[in-house]
């Protein structure tokens, strides 16, 4: 038996997209993150929705139940919003739980059964001290074999990290680098969480010193000061601080409606062509550590569907929940050659203004990373980039009208990639 | 009484107290597993038995933790006192997550990709979970 390449029942499109801020909210919870997100969706809808057309409602949800202790989430946020009784449907798969909702929503339209339907995403990390962050973060991780020697999440990319180096020859630069590129990118993003460039930051931290007359730190550049232990210490060597996405809050929304819909909701709908979604081993079992197989296969599925190559693709969102995940991420989706990565954005190539533009939103690294909501987020960003809403952090010079997202679940467990086309 | 313990994560993490690193092998395909797996994930095939591993291997990839969970925070691991977990090749061919010890965790920029190491069996402390351990030779 050989099974062909799978196509959708009938196309969808997405109408609306939205997200409430990241950060980190002492007084919100995953409720008032989730109707700050759905209101920016309503909003963005050109030709506008009501509520009650919604015909189901499907969040991404890491683990509200270990931060928040709440669970059984997708009906409070259909109740909080005006959907009950509409179907709603939490998906977890950990840190790809957004990119997963809203393959779940697409299929659900592409399948015929259902017309109109939100797909989000959202996470309250916050609540909890860092050390529970952690443990909450390892449970998506193998924990009979992986977490239960010490192993966190920062340490388990920073070990695909070591592999990565040694294979082919980078260095932690290399991944300040990333971080720098993405803080450039999200100082222009106001719905960061961290909308600062590390070079404000680290400007910033000089300015303060002076004023409490202390002495002044001697960097000279972005790299002097992140290669400064008390600027940027170790989490799990070789990935720093600022090679680590952050905690954050957040929500974010996504309308989804039959392809034949799309034009009496939008002016300037976005097509999805390319839906993917695959499985890969706990980090030991795999042949090479360097690469997500997860990630190889689900892209192939998503090109194949789409009918494009990863040459045709304008700009991508990847999931840079570590530095060295988005260096994976682009050698993984065929953007560069393996081990091409960081020589590719040691050159600028993966800039803003670069050859091909990656995390135009700042990344997960600097919007911020709430898990279950990234997958959305990161479709937030597509949006306002292919209608040219993205204002002063518009792609320059470019028309764009494929885009991709790239959505990666604890080290690769789960993968998700969508390609989205505006006509 | 090898051979009538499952092929699970309880019996893996007895024979480690008992001082032993055992995976399970296809007996079709005679495909190596470490952790033991139940069923195997190449063939397919069920009929799997024990195969004790001689302990030796390399460092594959690894990681010095300065910001720890719970359970190492516990045994006074933290910003000054980092600790190494490693991903270790063995030279029967499986990969598996250990501690790693024997170098020092506060110059990780030293420790090579490659370095040899050993299966070590430390004493379970009490009120955490065993766990594989690796020394560097």
């Amino acid at each position: 038996m050989s099974l062909k390449a799978k196509k959708p029942g009938r196309g969808v499109a997405i109408v609306g997209a939205g997200m409430s801020k990241f950060g980190s909210f002492a007084d919100k919870t995953s409720r008032d993150l989730f109707v700050e997100a759905f209101q920016a969706m309503a909003k963005s809808v050109d030709k506008g929705i009501e509520t009650k057309d919604i015909e189901a409602l499907y969040v991404g949800n890491f683990s509200s139940d270990l931060f928040e202790n709440q669970g059984h989430i997708a009906p409070i946020m259909a109740d909080w919003v005006g959907l009950v009784p509409k179907p709603a449907t939490r998906v977890e798969a950990a840190c790809a739980s957004g990119g997963l909702a809203l393959r779940t929503a697409f299929i659900a339209v592409a399948s015929g059964l259902f017309d109109i339907v939100v797909a989000s995403g959202v996470e309250k990390m916050s609540n909890l001290p860092t050390e529970r962050v952690t443990d909450t973060l390892a449970a998506a991780s193998d924990a009979l074999y992986e977490a239960v020697c010490g192993f966190t999440f920062p340490g388990l990319y920073a070990a695909i990290a070591t592999a990565y180096m040694a294979k082919y020859g980078a260095t932690p630069e290399d991944f300040m680098r990333v971080g720098i590129k993405n803080h450039k990118n999200g100082a222009l993003n106001p719905k960061a969480q961290f909308n600062k460039s590390i070079r404000d930051l680290m400007n910033s931290r000089i300015e303060k010193a002076k004023q409490k007359g202390e002495p002044t730190p001697t960097w000279h550049d972005e790299l002097e000061f992140l290669k400064d232990p008390a600027a940027n210490p170790v989490v799990a060597w070789p990935m720093r601080l600022f090679d680590c996405s952050p905690i954050t809050d957040g929500a974010a929304c996504l309308l989804l409606v039959a392809e034949d819909l799309a034009k009496d909701f939008s002016n300037t709908p976005l097509y999805i062509i390319g839906s993917g979604h695959a499985t890969d081993h706990a980090l030991p079992e795999r042949e090479d550590m360097t690469t997500i197989s997860a990630a190889r296969v689900a892209a192939k599925q998503a090109y194949d569907m789409a009918g494009v190559t990863p040459k045709d693709i304008q700009i991508a969102e990847v999931h840079d929940c570590f530095t060295i995940a988005e260096l994976v991420a682009i050698e993984d989706l065929g953007f560069f050659k393996p081990g091409g990565a960081y020589m590719a954005t040691r050159e600028g190539v993966t800039a803003r203004d670069g050859a091909k533009p990656i995390n135009t939103s700042g990344g997960l690294k600097s919007k911020g990373h709430p898990v279950g909501a990234s997958g959305i987020g990161q479709v937030v960003e597509s949006w306002a980039q292919m209608r040219g809403e993205a204002g002063p952090r518009q792609v320059p010079g470019k028309d764009i009208r494929l885009a991709l997202a790239h959505n990666v679940g604890a080290t690769g467990g789960t993968c998700v990639v969508h390609i989205f086309e505006r006509r | 009484m090898t051979e009538e313990r499952k092929f699970d994560s309880a019996s893996f993490y007895q024979f480690l107290a008992e001082k032993k690193l055992m995976g399970s092998k296809c007996k079709k395909c005679h495909a190596l597993y470490l952790p033991p797996h139940p069923i195997c994930i190449k063939c397919h095939g069920s009929d799997m038995e024990w195969v004790e591993l001689k302990g030796d291997g390399k460092l594959a990839a690894f990681t010095a933790i300065s910001v720890g969970p719970t359970c190492t925070i516990a045994e006074g691991h933290d910003r000054n006192n980092p600790y190494l977990a490693g991903i270790v090749k063995m030279d029967e061919g499986p990969k598996i997550c250990g501690r790693i010890h024997g170098i020092d965790p506060k110059n990780p920029d030293r420790i090579k990709v490659g370095t040899t190491v050993k299966v070590e069996f430390p004493e379970q402390v009490q009120g955490t979970r065993r766990y594989v351990a690796f020394k560097a030779t």
